[in-house]
């Protein structure tokens, strides 16, 4: 199967909303034939621990993104919350709210969950590769994220991405 | 159209239609129908791209009352 398509992510980000491409992309991806690794360093550790409570939302100081609520009449989730940047700094579990929110839309839109898109993955064989400096430098154990994994270096993203058709780094 | 396998995508949103249609291929044998619906629009253009890109036929493609209806058939 040598003329078989690849793709490499690296996926950076740990929160809620940016764990979805990497997982999306590479489900899909999966499904289109693609043989789909992910590299997993920085703050995207996050997205494969085993209690994924730890992904959160923030709306404070992103600009792009918009504020409605995930209930009510139409007219009431139609309305853009513009609360301003010094508000929403000083309310406090601003981002346990707005996680909550977020879920609640995730849930209304028919959007799969992260746990459920990261085990679609796993189904699908998606490599999943860790970045053992940075589990080392956040203090993380082996034992925080799910089986499965693989802990390396830069090298061994390369020897991946060296024979991708496609590479993204998000 | 007669389908061997009948796919209720509906109320799911990408990539999830797409996940669930590959499984459900993979349940059916070769030449046999797979029957999707879906009420994703971004669906219409993605069953094309997926069956451009895996080789399974997508026999037809219909809309009504904002309901999408895709016939494929597995390679």
């Amino acid at each position: 199967m040598d003329d078989q398509k690849k793709l490499t992510i690296i996926a950076t980000k740990g929160t809620l909303d940016w764990a979805y491409p990497p997982f999306i992309l590479a489900s899909t991806a999966s499904a289109l034939g693609y043989e789909a690794t992910i590299f997993f360093t920085f703050y995207g550790l996050q997205c494969l621990r085993k209690d994924l409570s730890c992904l959160k939302v923030s709306p404070l100081g992103n600009p792009g993104m918009p504020m409605k609520m995930p209930f009510g009449p139409k007219w009431f989730k139609s309305i853009n919350w513009n609360i301003p940047n010094f508000i929403q700094a000083n309310i406090p579990w601003y981002e346990d709210v707005a996680t909550a929110l977020m879920k609640k839309t995730i849930g209304n839109n028919g959007v799969a969950t992260i746990a459920e898109l990261r085990e679609l993955c796993q189904e699908a064989e998606v490599k999943f590769l860790a970045c053992q400096m940075t589990v080392e430098l956040f203090g993380f154990d082996h034992t925080d994220f799910i089986d499965g994994i693989e802990y390396v270096g830069a090298a061994t993203y390369f020897e991946y991405g060296g024979e991708a058709d496609i590479s993204l780094f998000i | 159209m007669n389908a061997d396998k009948e796919l209720d995508a509906r109320g799911l949103n990408c990539p999830l239609p797409i996940l669930r249609a590959k499984k459900a291929l993979a349940e059916i044998g070769s030449g046999q129908v797979l029957k999707i619906l879906s009420t994703d629009p971004g669906s219409v253009k993605d069953f094309q791209a997926f069956a451009k890109q895996t080789g399974n036929e997508l026999m037809s493609s219909t809309e009504a009352g904002g309901e999408y209806t895709f016939f494929m058939k597995k390679k």
